[in-house]
């Protein structure tokens, strides 16, 4: 069994279907990518996946447990983290704060009234996040705000916000949407070493195939809200199916 | 020290001497003098700010970290001077109990009251809290007559019972007090042509603020600080991050409510009579018009604001015909009738059309409030030794 389990869902928007009888096992500790072409399902998956949507029959399971209707802070907390399409970030605040705020949520839990600690005086919590920043070579740019980033930037530090909580299950939503080459070649070398690391799960969501094929242990292929195919990497590359999935050869 | 930075401890001793330097600070004009009409420093105005500050600081750690405007914070005010006339009329004219059950009071029906609002953000916040002010306002000054004295307000009458204090000797109602000092007790010194007062009211009030503020200085450098932040900035993400928002904000709410009821019972600590008007709207809208004026988020723009609203308030409001046609004597007469008549609306009872100009002014050329065009004449100074402009410094506002 793996350490995420989606069965049977589905969800419809009025009229769309716009996932019908999805079914998902991701071992633990590999790395699976779910492509498909624009409109299959793939960020309605994701979302079911955190608890923004709750799908209309079907399970999932974590580590076991269902996550379904569970509130978004809460499903963190079992060990979930998500990068979004759009950098998510404290734009107000500075680098540095943007990951204390994961490693205090990491520590102290969903809610704590510690309003007479000084940030300053909490030396793990310093070290830790200094240390993220450093593994994401952002440490130089810790005192700017973090709103002024160049969008590959914000990415990253979103990427680091989310891996400074070490979850079991990282969820990445396009991570090198409108990234340069360099900024996605850097994505990459730095997921491969999270992933190196042999402690982590995660589930990709991305266009780029460069970067699917460069990261993931499986692939999912998702066309019109049903999973087509699900190979490793190798066999999926030359995959009738998936070339009319994207291409549209003889469809319809 | 005390758990704050260097810079901060520094910021918080100024603070400090600031506070008990008022008294002369504040009269700098010798008596009889054409000036002395814009002096500040008798013990009435200098309560009024502290008190008001307080409220402004409690406010700002809602409005200024996680942007929730709230517009019935009068609410609170109004109970906790109703929970403080309580305590002189029960326990003791001993204002400690009086301070502790006001504070407690405000943080109890900013949960009730915040519980409710907390289910919706922006402008459906504001409405909820402002109605359930005018909601508080209304029963106060109607149907809880009994409780709040309606119409007429509530004070310490002769027949109280008092239970704590001895009966009293002379047939008269005791001074409020702590532990005995007189809040009405004042050291006046006459110096220079000038009168200093020291009064034990003010100071009372004067340290609470301090303190208030301290503890404030603490949340605001705190990780809940930082939280409360970072719910202004993207609620979203803090979900997702792990954080439960709604507890922060509802803390955030509380604590302000606090503040708030700490400040209500300290005005009828200093004039023990409270009144429904104290809730009502208008009186929400001033501290808001307070913390913006002065720097919203900032730590000293809520003091500075409510310093100003209640300087002027006094000040302007106390200059009459009589004062503006002393004023411009020097010119001929009918010069002198034509800038009385174009004064004669911002002074006396129309100040607040001045406080309006004034808040139109600072809204639009300076949105970060009296702090930041202090920064921006800071700036200045600075610049002029150094000819290349590298004045474009980023810290933060304090």
């Amino acid at each position: 069994m793996g350490i995420l389990e989606v069965k049977g869902v589905n969800k419809r928007f009025g009229g769309l279907r716009a996932l019908s009888d999805v079914n998902l096992s991701v071992q633990q500790n590999t790395c699976h990518a779910i492509i498909g072409p624009n409109g299959a399902g793939k960020s309605t998956l994701l979302n079911c996946l955190v608890g923004k949507l709750i799908p209309d029959t079907g399970s999932v399971l974590f580590d076991g447990q269902s996550v379904l209707g569970r509130k978004p802070h809460e499903i963190n907390q079992m060990g979930i983290s998500r990068v979004f399409q759009t950098p998510e970030i404290f734009a107000e605040l500075t680098v540095l704060e943007n990951v204390l705020i994961p490693c205090f949520a990491k520590r102290d839990g969903a809610y704590r009234l510690h309003a007479f600690e000084t940030v300053a005086a909490e030396r793990d919590i310093n070290a830790q996040a200094e240390q993220m920043l450093r593994d994401v070579k952002m440490w130089e740019k810790r005192d700017m705000h973090a709103g002024s980033l160049s969008r590959g930037d914000k990415r990253r530090l979103e990427m680091a916000m989310c891996l400074s909580q070490r979850p079991k299950l990282l969820l990445l939503d396009e991570p090198t949407a409108g990234m340069a080459r360099a900024d996605t070649n850097n994505t990459i070398d730095l997921l491969k070493e999270i992933k190196g690391r042999g402690d982590i799960t995660m589930v990709i969501i991305e266009h780029d195939m460069h970067v699917v094929f460069s990261l993931a242990d499986r692939i999912t292929v998702l066309a019109q809200g049903t999973p087509l195919v699900e190979d490793t990497p190798d066999n999926i590359k030359g995959h009738p199916k998936v070339k009319e999935a994207y291409l549209g050869e003889a469809a319809h | 020290m005390l758990g704050l930075g260097k810079k901060d401890l520094t910021f918080l001793l100024i603070v400090l001497l600031l506070t008990l330097a008022a008294p002369i600070l504040l009269n700098p004009f010798a008596e009889g003098s054409a000036m002395a009409q814009f002096n500040a420093g008798y013990p009435d105005l200098m309560q009024r700010i502290a008190i008001f500050a307080i409220f402004a600081v409690g406010f700002n750690i809602l409005f200024g970290l996680t942007g929730y405007l709230s517009f019935g914070h009068a609410a609170f005010i109004g109970i906790g001077s109703y929970a403080m006339v309580w305590m002189l009329k029960l326990l003791t004219m001993n204002i400690l109990p009086g301070l502790i059950l006001a504070t407690l009071m405000g943080g109890a029906f900013a949960l009730l009251i915040g519980f409710v609002s907390l289910r919706r953000s922006g402008i459906y916040f504001s409405i909820l809290t402002l109605a359930f002010a005018q909601m508080s306002f209304n029963m106060a000054y109607s149907v809880l007559t009994p409780i709040t004295g309606g119409e007429n307000g509530l004070g310490p009458a002769l027949g109280d019972p008092r239970v704590l204090d001895a009966a009293a000797a002379n047939g008269t109602i005791p001074e409020v007090n702590l532990f005995g000092l007189s809040m009405r007790a004042t050291y006046e010194l006459d110096l220079a042509g000038r009168v200093f007062q020291f009064n034990a009211g003010y100071y009372v009030c004067g340290l609470l603020s301090v303190f208030m503020f301290y503890l404030a200085l603490r949340l605001f450098r705190s990780p809940f600080g930082m939280m409360l932040r970072a719910i202004k900035c993207n609620q979203h993400r803090l979900n997702y991050t792990g954080l439960h928002s709604r507890p922060y904000m509802l803390s955030a709410f509380v604590i302000s409510g606090m503040y708030a009821g700490l400040a209500g019972g300290l005005m009828a600590a200093m004039d023990p009579l409270a009144g429904a008007d104290r809730m009502q709207w208008q009186a929400s809208g001033e501290v808001v018009l307070m913390v913006i004026l002065g720097g919203v988020g900032t730590m000293l723009g809520p003091v500075l604001g409510a310093g100003f609203i209640k300087y002027c308030e006094n000040i302007f409001s106390k200059i009459n015909d009589h004062v503006l046609h002393e004023w411009f004597s020097i010119f001929p007469k009918w010069l002198e009738n034509l800038l009385v008549t174009i004064v004669h609306p911002f002074v006396g009872q129309g100040w607040h059309l001045t406080l309006g100009v004034l808040f139109m002014l600072v809204v639009i050329f300076l949105p970060g409030g009296l702090i930041e065009g202090g920064q921006r004449i800071g700036r200045l100074i600075r610049r002029k030794p150094d000819a290349k402009g590298k004045a474009a410094a980023t810290t933060p506002a304090e």
